[in-house]
């Protein structure tokens, strides 16, 4: 099989769709949070403990559309904490979104391992099922690649244009994205910068959630410490890559899911020739690469990193 | 809500803060291990025996501060000037690679002059892992938190490469292992018996080094500037560009160092568990100590003594190992929190 | 019939007595000044009016009403709007998102962009406020911003409407275009109250002054019974005099630029020449280029073109340090951005261009502390900055001890050549004239000096000579008793002067 082979090939679609669902809402969080003037670090840390909550959820005998809401509320209370942090006491968002990925990583392993104390190899749930759509998974190629797919990732795509509509044509998202740009401005039009801010981190760490979610409860069906491997970190990058922009946000993780499938499938070419390592190296050094070309003309929303104190002498 | 910079902040307040912080963690984590049905004074109690309880606890807690207290030194010099590095783990293991490249036969020198050199080396490995966040960050504005802890991801891939690959020890079958560091360039035993080792001495000699040049030299002066204020010291002739790549050098290969002393020191020869995250640890000393050199060495302490203590206390009670790093995570936001109350009055209008 | 009565309203902030029981009261269809100097309170009586502040004692009624303090939603609410001295815009959104923010209910789904563009067009015509919904707020000229700020505070059909020192971006024409405005806006029955601290403005414009002074009102008078010295002196509290240039002979050139252009359009051609013993004033509205003129002569941004002659050394390329070891003396604009580093100490902050040097450290690498805080107390004590010693914090320190600082560490190696960026800008009138002072005494000294300043009335009080930047170009320089302001103010909005003029 050559590399023009795998292109042809129904699966290498499916599963790019499939790798980048947990991108797509990770990276949607991220933009909801940064779009307000936060950085937050702690979306490697949110997602584990979203995957680990929502799967334990199914695990205890929970329903999984339930696991997930479990997820997104669990991921937004680790928001609302670092929210209280960074927007209500104005402390570094650098500092405290490595806490916040420090605490909630080495919280659900240790929830985990509390609960499962005597697992050698991971326990299984029934995770979500694919889903065929009628009729048009029955379009040839087209149907078996994008209309045979979880309803998770269903979800992921229908949310992208929900969250666009919601930034850019109500009056919350305006809120949002002045606070990002401008917090005095919101201020001055008698709106609450701090509540305004607080509530996207909230929002933004429910997506981030969901994202882990998904990994396992329809990617996998099992919790592995160590799952989540970076993909928070590369989410980041991609926020850069879509300008902060939902659609833009979907079509990177789109092509960034699109090489990581790529990769997989190359290194069963030449995975003699070149060892996997390599492979496996390639979505983190192809992130640094996007960052790279588009760093220099990247429009970041003016106050971003900026805390906003409330009543000190302007 | 306001917040009012208190006139005077005093040397106690500024060290009972991080106490408290500390101790509100303790409280806070007790609540966890309640949850787990075990005795909370016997927990903490078996976590401070396991830390000091016996020589040779007190010998593993000590040589489990060691990395620490480089990553920590790491963490301090690059968040000093603001710059985020985040990739203390990968220039751990770059400085690891480096020793292993140089030190498993490559030359053979008498240990006197062995042991600076792989420790150079090392540092240099570690350096040059952050080289490149560093020139992205100066010349195209790429932002150095994503790139260094990307790099981190892709560094462990390299190691596992040449672990399994070129660097496979033949002797041993089959596990991925490196050749052994030659018998000159194993840092000695300082207690016998035990495995703490010289690398101790190096990290405590470094944080004095580090307070020294931060606080006495001019050097010192222009990371803490541009750390505090980038355009007013670029006004007042400060270069810049010189400063950060200084800095990130001095960073890097401070982490650099942590790795020799583990594959030097601790185990002898590379393997991919060399560390289990000690370059993120190393962020949570750093802050803990609010960036100051010698209070790193404390930190590193009280890390170590929550690692090790954790461990032990793991065998006698029904708890989690991961205690510990829930442990670290929350003191670090406490500590990050009173630090704030102790500077600023908060006012509700 | 008073529709607006503030009682009573006393704020501190720690150790500091911002408004002392202010009691004022504003009628309809009313134009009240609000004159005081630098740091008197004005600003910070408006904004506990506008609600961003909450007054410590007293309140303030609108409309008959008590008004909830602490919340500019109530304000608004109330009918008062606020034109802030530093636009509350966002840079990156339009003028239509800017102006529309916060007037629908955050939980409402749904966005009446449309309404929102006519109401914007109406007012705008009816205002004579033109400006497109359309375009981001980064491609406004100052002039235009304020004008999205002021539709901003309008919008919600405010009656009273607020502006902080609304003329300081503006040309003088654009000055007088502003008043129309309000005069139109008083015309339909609302009232306004307008911060200044410039004199005839205020006596030009409003019904009524009302003078602050140290937190406190010290008089109210109808503006046709006031005249500049009365205000004057009521604003200061004793005879002002500011200090003003004697002519002097120029000296030898110090500066000089050919020619010298930065980016594509930042800098065009500039040509200027800088001698001792004479100040060179700059005029124009920000944002013409006179930041990046200061950038290049701080060393700090390197021209695409041209040539530079530094003390009859040329051409060469400038750097900051470089700048300070050849003898110029540099105060920039924004102290508390680039000039000071706050966290930092005050012996710190004095030996920030000279920590390579004796007395700061020895052989450039180890700090030389005991000798470095010595030469700072001599600084402190030579230019009266006042605070607890070297070791204090310098972001503690006033607005106008900060000036002093930097013009401890400009001035005291005594350069030949200073550059003055906005040296009074937010100083309060003890202060200003002791700036004043000490750039006369060096101007006497020898030493040539650039003044790049906003202000017309200090241009043409220390100035020998006047030059305007428009777009990034200078005009030529006019000696400053051959030009009067209105034709200072045709050339600071890019008109070319008619006829024969004797250019120096």
């Amino acid at each position: 099989m050559d590399i023009l082979e795998i292109f042809a090939n129904v699966g290498f679609w499916a599963a790019t769709l499939r790798i980048a669902s947990p991108l797509i809402f990770a990276t949607l969080g991220e933009l909801i949070c940064e779009r307000a003037g936060v950085l937050n670090l702690g979306i490697e840390g949110i997602m584990t403990m979203g995957a680990m909550a929502g799967w334990m959820w199914v695990y205890q005998g929970g329903d999984l559309w339930g696991g997930v809401l479990f997820a997104a509320c669990v991921g937004g209370a680790f928001g609302l904490l670092h929210a209280i942090f960074t927007v209500y006491f104005g402390l570094s968002q650098h500092v405290v979104g490595i806490g916040i990925t420090l605490l909630a990583s080495s919280l659900s392993f240790f929830l985990f391992r509390m609960i499962l104390p005597a697992a050698t190899t991971p326990p299984k749930i029934t995770a979500f099922q694919v889903y065929e759509v009628p009729y048009l998974s029955d379009i040839p190629f087209i149907g078996q690649a994008f209309f045979t797919q979880t309803p998770l990732t269903y979800f992921a795509l229908a949310i992208v244009p929900v969250v666009w509509y919601g930034l850019y044509r109500t009056p919350v998202g305006l809120a949002v994205r002045m606070a990002g740009e401008n917090p005095a401005a919101v201020e001055a039009q008698g709106i609450d910068v701090l509540a305004v801010r607080s509530g996207a981190v909230v929002v933004g760490s429910g997506f981030m959630a969901v994202g882990g979610a998904f990994l396992t409860m329809s990617a996998f069906d099992a919790f592995y410490f160590g799952m989540v491997n970076g993909r928070g970190w590369i989410c980041i990058a991609l926020v850069i890559f879509a300008s902060w922009r939902p659609m833009k946000a979907l079509l990177g993780a789109l092509l960034f899911a699109g090489l990581d499938a790529l990769q997989v499938r190359a290194q069963q070419i030449s995975g003699v020739v070149i060892p996997y390592q390599f492979f496996l190296m390639l979505p983190y050094l192809l992130s640094i690469v996007a960052m790279i070309f588009l760093s220099r003309s990247a429009t970041y929303p003016k106050a971003l990193l900026v805390p906003f104190r409330r009543g000190e002498r302007i | 809500m306001r917040f009012e910079p208190r006139e005077h902040v005093s040397v106690l307040a500024a060290v009972v803060a991080p106490v408290a912080g500390v101790a509100a963690a303790l409280l806070l984590c007790s609540g966890l291990i309640l949850w787990t049905g075990e005795s909370v004074g016997e927990a903490y109690w078996l976590l401070l025996k396991g830390a000091f309880g016996t020589k040779f606890a007190l010998t593993e807690t000590l040589s489990r501060a060691t990395p620490l207290i480089l990553t920590g030194l790491a963490a301090a010099v690059a968040f000093r000037a603001k710059f985020w590095n985040i990739g203390a783990e990968g220039q751990l293991y770059c400085g690891a690679l480096a020793v292993t490249w140089l030190g498993t036969g490559m030359i053979t020198l008498h240990p006197v002059l062995m042991i600076p050199l792989l420790f150079l080396v090392g540092a240099l490995g570690g350096g040059a892992a952050l080289l490149v966040p560093v020139i992205l960050k100066n010349r195209l504005k790429v932002d150095e938190v994503v790139t260094t802890l990307l790099l981190n991801f892709v560094i462990l891939l390299l190691v596992s490469y040449l672990l399994e690959g070129p660097w496979k020890d033949p002797m041993l079958m089959g596990w991925p292992q490196a050749a052994p560091i030659i018998d000159e360039g194993v840092l000695p035993q300082l207690v016998a018996k035990t495995r703490l080792h010289l690398g101790l001495i190096v990290a405590v000699a470094a944080a004095l080094i580090v307070w020294l040049v931060m606080t006495f030299t001019v050097w010192g002066y222009e990371i803490r500037a541009v750390g505090h204020n980038a355009a007013a010291a670029a006004f007042s002739g400060i270069k810049i560009n010189r400063t950060i790549i200084r800095t990130a050098l001095l960073s890097g290969g401070l982490a650099g160092m942590a790795g020799v002393t583990e594959v030097a020191g601790l185990k002898g020869y590379l393997t991919l568990d060399l560390s289990p995250g000690f370059g993120y640890a190393g962020i949570a000393v750093a802050m803990l100590a609010q960036l100051h050199p010698l209070g790193i060495l404390a930190s590193a302490l009280f890390l170590s003594a929550i690692y090790v203590g954790a461990d032990s206390m793991s065998r006698g009670v029904n708890i989690p190992t991961y205690i510990a790093d829930v442990l670290v995570a929350t003191s670090m936001l406490a500590v990050v929190l009173s630090v704030m109350l102790a500077r600023f009055r908060i006012r509700f209008s | 019939m008073a529709v607006l009565e503030i009682v009573g309203v006393t704020k501190r902030f720690g150790s500091l007595l911002a408004n002392d029981g202010i009691t004022l009261s504003l009628a309809e269809g009313e134009i009240l000044a609000l004159l005081g100097e630098n740091g008197a309170g004005k600003t910070t009586l408006m904004n506990i009016l506008f609600g961003h502040y909450t007054a410590d004692e007293g309140h303030i009624n609108v409309g008959g009403e008590t008004l909830t303090p602490g919340s500019p939603d109530a304000a608004i609410a109330a009918g008062i709007g606020m034109v802030h001295q530093h636009f509350t815009l966002a840079d990156n959104l339009s003028v239509l998102e800017n102006v529309i923010l916060g007037r629908e209910s955050l939980w409402s789904w749904r966005q009446d962009k449309a309404r929102g563009r006519d109401h914007i067009l109406t007012m705008a015509r009816d205002f004579g406020l033109e400006v497109d919904p359309d375009a981001l707020i980064s491609e406004l000229s100052l002039g235009e911003r304020q004008r999205v700020e002021i539709l901003k505070a309008l919008y919600g059909d405010a009656q009273v409407l607020i502006l902080d020192e609304p003329t300081a971006v503006l040309t003088p024409q654009e000055t007088d275009s502003l008043f129309e405005t309000l005069r139109r806006l008083v015309g339909q029955g609302r009232s306004v109250v307008i911060i200044s601290h410039k004199l005839h403005e205020i006596l030009s414009v409003s019904d009524r002054v009302a003078v602050l002074r140290r937190g406190a009102i010290v008089g109210t008078v109808k503006t046709h019974e006031a005249d500049r010295d009365s205000l004057a002196e009521l604003m200061v509290g004793r005879s002002v005099v500011r200090p003003k240039a004697e002519p002097m002979a120029p000296g030898e050139e110090v500066l000089r630029l050919d020619k010298v252009s930065l980016g594509a359009a930042k800098l065009d051609g500039i040509e200027l020449s800088v001698r001792a013993h004479e100040i060179v004033g700059i005029a124009g509205v920000a944002g013409n280029g006179q930041a990046d003129l200061a950038s290049v002569i701080s060393g700090l941004a390197r021209p695409s073109s041209g040539r530079i002659t530094l003390f009859g050394e040329g051409p060469v390329q400038l750097t900051p340090e470089g700048v300070v070891a050849a003898g110029v003396g540099r105060i920039p604009e924004d102290r508390n951005a680039i000039g000071v580093i706050g966290a930092m100490t005050v012996w710190e902050n004095l030996s920030s261009e000279d920590i390579r040097r004796p007395p700061a450290s020895r052989g450039g690498f180890l700090l030389d502390k005991p000798a470095a805080r010595a030469r700072a107390g001599e600084l402190i004590e030579a230019y009266d900055v006042r605070c607890k010693g070297p070791d204090a914090e310098t972001g503690l320190l006033s607005g106008g001890n900060i000036q002093k600082l930097i013009l401890a560490r400009a001035l005291s190696r005594e350069p030949k050549l200073i550059l003055a960026n906005q040296p009074v800008r937010g100083l309060d009138e003890g202060a200003i004239a002791y700036v004043h002072e000490r750039l006369l005494a060096a101007r006497s000294r020898g030493a040539g000096i650039l003044l790049i300043t906003e202000d017309l009335d200090e241009l043409l009080a220390l100035a020998d000579r006047v030059a305007v930047m428009y777009r990034g170009r200078l005009t030529e320089s006019y000696a400053v008793g051959d030009v009067t302001v209105p034709e200072l103010g045709l050339m600071m909005a890019g008109q070319k002067l008619a006829g024969a003029r004797h250019a120096v």
